[in-house]
């Protein structure tokens, strides 16, 4: 998974859409997902890497992330044309 | 040093429902290659830019257009004669006509502008919409122009609602049903005239484009904005520049196919399926130009030069993510400047 190569992503969380305008406010959590698909870094890896740090099983967990995931693609923040 | 000249302009109406003129003049004014000696044109004695400081130099009364083409251009060639204007730059869809068909006679007093052709202005005209479409393999929504109130009734033939109901020149409302139509036609048919546009809704985002054509095919000027803070009429009262390649490149085929001539502004919806409609093509310099101005493209400036001869190179670049906000301010001036306005004509 990746975000659009020309989405803005600032330290506070900012998040800025140059194609439509938007923007938008991630948490600590989101940004750190974020940061993981930066990395290209799978679910299969996220999931036990947030368990740890958080206070989560892994079913929440990706129940969780898979609601994200859903969020930044209704938002058009990811990039699915270049999808391996 | 700097090319000094004298640029007349319209639209200091800065209000709620803004004019370009004050935008216009602060772009110029901006202008490392020219310092400007500004008339400002007002329709009404009222006009926010005749008091603003630093904005006009000079203001005279003009007739609105309404009153005969002849009048507004004959009381243009009486300022000019005793306060000679180099550059004369219309901003209201409605005086353009008056302007356009009167180029000539201006040029040969001595007074340049840079206007699209009656042509081009007809073409775009929001009457010509779906033909215009067709012509340049461009999606635009469905509309049809009606001149008589019995028409409404038929609508539901050609039309699901909600429609746009809008007026020639300006004014758009949203209508539900006919009952809505009907009461939106009346208004706008009293403000503006016939006919009145029943065009198709198209659900999705609103994007505009303004953009300076050479009038040879290319694009000197283009920045996109979404409006982010819209007014109950419709305007930006805040937006931002983006990246959209998508619709620059339709600015271009636009320019290109058009040959356009002039400011212009493009009005687009963006549908949930990313597809791109063409709304509306504004003849000349939207009110939000500064915007642009800020962004890295002084077109006001360029449009000046482009309008005396001089060479222009297309900008290639502008800032992406720059905002503009609007606000409202109470501006204090005396009587006696009112007075000598109302009495007298110039201020």
């Amino acid at each position: 998974m990746r975000i659009k190569k020309n989405i803005a992503l600032s330290d506070t969380g900012f998040v800025f859409n140059p194609t439509t305008g938007d923007s938008y406010t991630i948490n600590q959590v989101g940004q750190e997902i974020l940061g993981f698909f930066s990395e290209n870094k799978s679910l299969e890896e996220i999931t036990p890497l947030m368990t740890t740090t958080y206070d989560i099983d892994p079913p929440s967990f990706e129940k969780y992330f898979f609601d994200f995931v859903s969020m930044l693609r209704q938002f058009e923040l990811l990039d699915e044309e270049n999808e391996n | 040093m700097k090319t000094k000249i004298t640029v007349a302009l319209t639209g200091l109406n800065n209000t709620d429902n803004p004019g370009p003129g004050v935008p216009v003049i602060r772009g110029i004014r901006e202008s490392d290659f020219f310092e400007t000696r500004i008339i400002g044109l007002a329709y009404e004695n009222l006009e926010p830019g005749i008091y603003m400081d630093g904005m006009v130099d000079k203001t005279y009364q003009v007739p609105y257009p309404s009153e005969g083409s002849d009048i507004l251009v004959s009381r243009i060639l009486e300022i000019h004669k005793k306060d000679p204007i180099d550059v004369l730059i219309p901003n209201f869809d409605a005086e353009l006509y008056a302007f356009m068909r009167s180029e000539n006679l201006l040029e040969e007093a001595g007074i340049k502008t840079f206007l699209p052709t009656l042509e081009q202005f007809e073409e775009r005209h929001k009457t010509n919409l779906p033909d215009f479409g067709e012509k340049y393999d461009l999606t635009v929504p469905f509309s049809k122009p009606i001149t008589r109130i019995d028409e409404i009734e038929k609508l539901k033939d050609e039309f699901d609602y909600p429609v746009m109901v809008k007026g020639k020149f300006y004014d758009a409302y949203l209508a539900y049903n006919k009952e809505q139509v009907r009461m939106n036609y009346n208004k706008i048919s009293a403000k503006w005239g016939l006919p009145v546009i029943i065009q198709e809704f198209i659900k999705g985002t609103e994007v505009n484009v303004v953009a300076l054509g050479d009038g040879k095919g290319n694009t000197i000027g283009a920045v996109p904005m979404r409006k982010q803070y819209i007014t109950d009429k419709g305007k930006a009262w805040s937006g931002i520049t983006l990246d959209d390649p998508k619709l620059l490149e339709m600015t271009h085929q636009i320019i290109r196919a058009m040959k356009w001539r002039g400011g212009m502004e493009l009005e687009l919806v963006k549908s949930h399926k990313n597809e791109l409609y063409i709304i509306e093509i504004n003849p000349r310099i939207p009110a939000w130009v500064y915007l642009a101005v800020g962004a890295g493209q002084n077109m006001p400036e360029a449009l000046v030069k482009l309008a005396l001869g001089l060479e222009v190179k297309p900008f290639d670049d502008y800032q992406v993510g720059k905002m503009f906000i609007r606000y409202s301010y109470d501006l204090i001036t005396d009587l006696k400047e009112f007075e000598k306005l109302s009495t007298l004509g110039e201020l």
